[in-house]
């Protein structure tokens, strides 16, 4: 009661928000110098530097085409988002991927009118995936690692059984079309792939839940799930709805890759991980509670641009993991750094610029998604 | 275990350990002194898991018409034992100071190409070539210790990065096998006391011996504990992190280097992927968190890591007498995890005891009944 006295009422408040404050262009250049916003200039530098090599690639036929290849590992960024900014870990999403993809091959078959069903039955398995770990997480106390490396395990071997571990099942080409197909005829860029579209419904759908009430309550939950559960949240029911999330995403990631990889209990093997990665890249912080959706998904493409500059250079493919080893070593080390200088006024030095005390700041409108 | 001592003079400054006791609520007692409530601790727990799990597998591999406790299938069992414990040991140190490694199937396969290149099938190489693989081992590990410890990358991170770093040397360099182990290490890896106990589990019970005294008596592993509780705190206490950070992935790695010898000792030659199909990464967190250690970090044990071991070693043994396809052994393993955890995780979480009202007179009378009714 006596530092009511001792503090006075300076236009401070808004110092602890930087990112609300200014214009849309100021907000926009501070965003940018958070990792969430240095990761869309680092595939953008990255981008810059394919078309160099390769004036080929900057054609928007080929760029809709290596957009279209990429949305998958997007989509799966993204789900991977939910679960990690909640504070978890989602090690299961490769082996829902071959589930997917094995039940896409041996359920639907040469039938056309299986393929509605097949898709139900798919977002069915994709979504009590992501209940078991979500429950197992929250109710039965057991680490999300641990979890979703159980299900990792049991999933990828009970797939691995059923087909013995050889590529099974054929199915028919309206289902390959979802992830190999697209509009024909389209101005400027020949063909949309739908998984295009499906790439940017899911984005639009995901910045929207973002910013909805269950959007917050994720990231508030992945901050401190203590405060949040104080502060009324459910905290089981949002970090449940987060692994459902991401199973689901892996589900559509599967049913992409049906149509170009073909139906093999290894595909999507070692996609958690590439996930996983995509979403560091993305400035996303390991243990939640920061980090932006789109981020994640822009991670995920300048991993691929990536390693398309390394095939132009003509680098070995088996450097592959080790240019991915270094990039998220780097990217997190700089991260860490970043984000405490971007979110946190620094005590010692006096505020550069006095706050325009004219701007309404809008508290809680803009921290989670940009 | 040390987690208990460092607790129990934190709670009440000023007064003996002992004094405070029949003030704590019962919620209290049980979170900080798992061993003096009668209660199962998650090493007892967890060995009893293990006892259950030896009895089905004695009576499954009675029905196939085999002795489960014969010589060859118990040396079978501590041989699979020794490479898996080996690295889990280490895996213990490395999250009970609240990092991960999941570099360690890299830095397997990366020490037996090292190892089995260097010897060349002779004798006169063996020191040096040992001494090499596991310098490199340690250097991985400083590297991998001073990005966790200095540059604060996340445990996850670092190890996922560094293995890549090595997968891609290895991818590129290394094709089939490689090298020839020497004779020497080759008879090492066939010797044992009177065919029932492999060298191999000799040096990982000597391994895991070292390291519970490492834990429980030195400076260095109270500082991994108290880290791995709460590095902020450990900080301000005066701890200097760094050091125990970095000791603890080096000494993971290195350790991941004597079970690739190991390795190396049994297969004769280096194989680039030996680590990664393993999948010794997983598998050993997997077995740590089996064994009762908290993947946050500060709390656990070496044994119960042993046990744990133990457990999937015994689960590979009886699948493979009853010839179980392999992967359906996947399958049971995904299943025993999430089960044999699900079963103590809930127990082994420490609780902060209730800050208000916690020594009220309805806990302290609770307190004391359970005392009474404990003598």
């Amino acid at each position: 009661m006596s530092t009511a006295t001792s503090t006075p009422s300076r236009p401070s408040a808004g110092r602890a928000l930087p990112l609300t404050e200014g214009s849309l262009v100021q907000r926009l250049l501070r965003g940018a110098l958070t990792p969430g916003g240095a990761v869309f200039i680092l595939a953008a530098v990255l981008f810059v530097a394919v078309v160099a090599i390769n004036p080929n690639f900057g054609d928007p036929p080929q760029l809709i085409r290596f957009i279209g290849r990429t949305a998958p590992i997007a989509i799966a960024a993204m789900g991977q988002y939910y679960v990690i900014v909640s504070g978890e870990f989602d090690l299961s999403m490769g082996a829902v991927i071959a589930t997917q993809v094995v039940i896409a091959g041996n359920y639907i078959g040469q039938d056309e009118g299986r393929v509605l069903p097949a898709l139900v039955l798919m977002l069915l398995v994709g979504a009590v995936v992501g209940l078991v770990n979500g429950l197992g997480t929250t109710l039965l106390k057991v680490p999300s690692f641990i979890v979703t490396l159980g299900t990792m395990l049991a999933l990828g071997g009970l797939v691995r059984y059923l087909t013995g571990g050889a590529a099974t099942g054929n199915p028919v080409d309206t289902f390959r079309e979802i992830g190999r197909g697209g509009i024909q005829d389209v101005p400027v860029i020949e063909v949309l792939p739908y998984s295009v579209i499906i790439l940017v419904a899911i984005m639009a759908g995901g910045v929207w839940l973002m910013r909805s009430p269950f959007g917050r309550t994720i990231i508030a939950t992945g901050d401190n799930p203590d405060a949040a559960g104080l502060a009324g949240a459910h905290v089981w029911w949002v970090k449940t709805r987060a692994f459902m999330l991401s199973s689901l995403s892996a589900t559509v990631a599967g049913i992409l890759l049906v149509g170009y990889a073909g139906v093999h209990p290894s595909v999507g093997a070692g996609y958690e991980f590439q996930a996983i990665t995509a979403v560091v890249l993305g400035g996303v912080v390991l243990g939640g509670g920061r980090g932006w959706l789109l981020s994640a998904a822009a991670g995920a493409f300048a991993l691929e641009l990536l390693f398309s500059f390394l095939n132009f250079q003509e680098v070995e493919s088996t450097w592959r993991p080790t240019v991915q080893g270094v990039i998220i070593i780097l990217a997190v080390a700089a991260a860490g750094r970043a984000w405490s200088l971007g979110r946190r006024p620094s005590r010692t030095s006096p505020p550069a610029a006095p706050a325009p005390p004219s701007t309404p700041a809008h508290p809680g409108t803009e921290t989670g998604e940009k | 275990m040390s987690a208990t001592a460092a607790q129990s003079p934190g709670q009440t400054p000023g007064q003996t350990p002992t004094a405070p006791e029949p003030r704590e609520s019962v919620r209290r007692r049980r979170a900080a002194r798992p061993r003096n409530t009668g209660g199962l601790s998650s090493t007892s727990l967890i060995y009893l898991v293990l006892v259950g799990v030896i009895a089905a597998s004695v009576v499954l591999t009675a029905i196939e018409g085999r002795n489960f406790f014969s010589q060859g299938n118990i040396w079978a069992v501590l041989t699979a034992m020794s490479v898996l414990g080996l690295i889990a040991i280490g895996q213990t140190l490395v999250i009970l100071v609240g990092s991960l490694d999941l570099s360690v199937p890299y830095v397997v396969s990366l020490a037996t190409v090292i190892a089995a290149g260097g010897m060349k099938g002779l004798d006169s190489n063996l020191p040096a070539a040992g001494v090499n693989t596991l310098g490199l081992c340690a250097l991985i590990g400083l590297v991998m210790g001073l990005l966790v410890g200095v540059l604060h990358v996340h445990g996850f991170i670092a190890s996922l990065g560094i293995g890549l770093v090595v997968s891609g040397y290895l991818g590129t360099n290394y094709q089939g096998s490689h090298g020839d182990a020497s004779p020497d290490l080759e008879l090492l890896g066939r010797s044992g006391i009177a065919g029932i106990i492999p060298t191999a589990f000799i040096i990982l019970l000597v391994a895991a011996a070292l390291v519970t005294l490492l834990l429980r008596y030195t400076r260095l592993g109270h500082h991994l504990y108290a880290i791995g509780g709460n590095q902020d705190v450990a900080r301000m206490s005066g701890v200097r992190t760094v050091v125990p950070v970095v000791a603890a992935h080096v000494m993971c790695s290195v350790l991941a280097g004597f079970a690739a010898l190991l390795l190396l000792s049994r297969t004769g030659v280096g194989l680039p992927t030996i680590g990664s199909q393993g999948r010794y990464d997983l598998l050993s967190i997997a077995a740590v968190v089996l064994g009762g250690t908290l993947l946050a970090g500060g709390k656990g044990s070496v044994i119960g890591t042993i046990g744990g071991v133990a457990i999937f070693a015994v689960l590979d043994n009886v699948m493979g007498v009853m010839q179980v396809n392999p992967f359906l052994k996947d399958f049971v393993r995904g299943l025993v995890i999430v089960l044999a955890v699900a079963v103590y995780a809930r127990r082994s979480v420490v609780r902060r005891p209730p800050r208000f009202g916690g020594s009220g007179p309805l806990g302290a009378s609770l307190g004391t009944n359970q005392k009474g009714g404990a003598a």
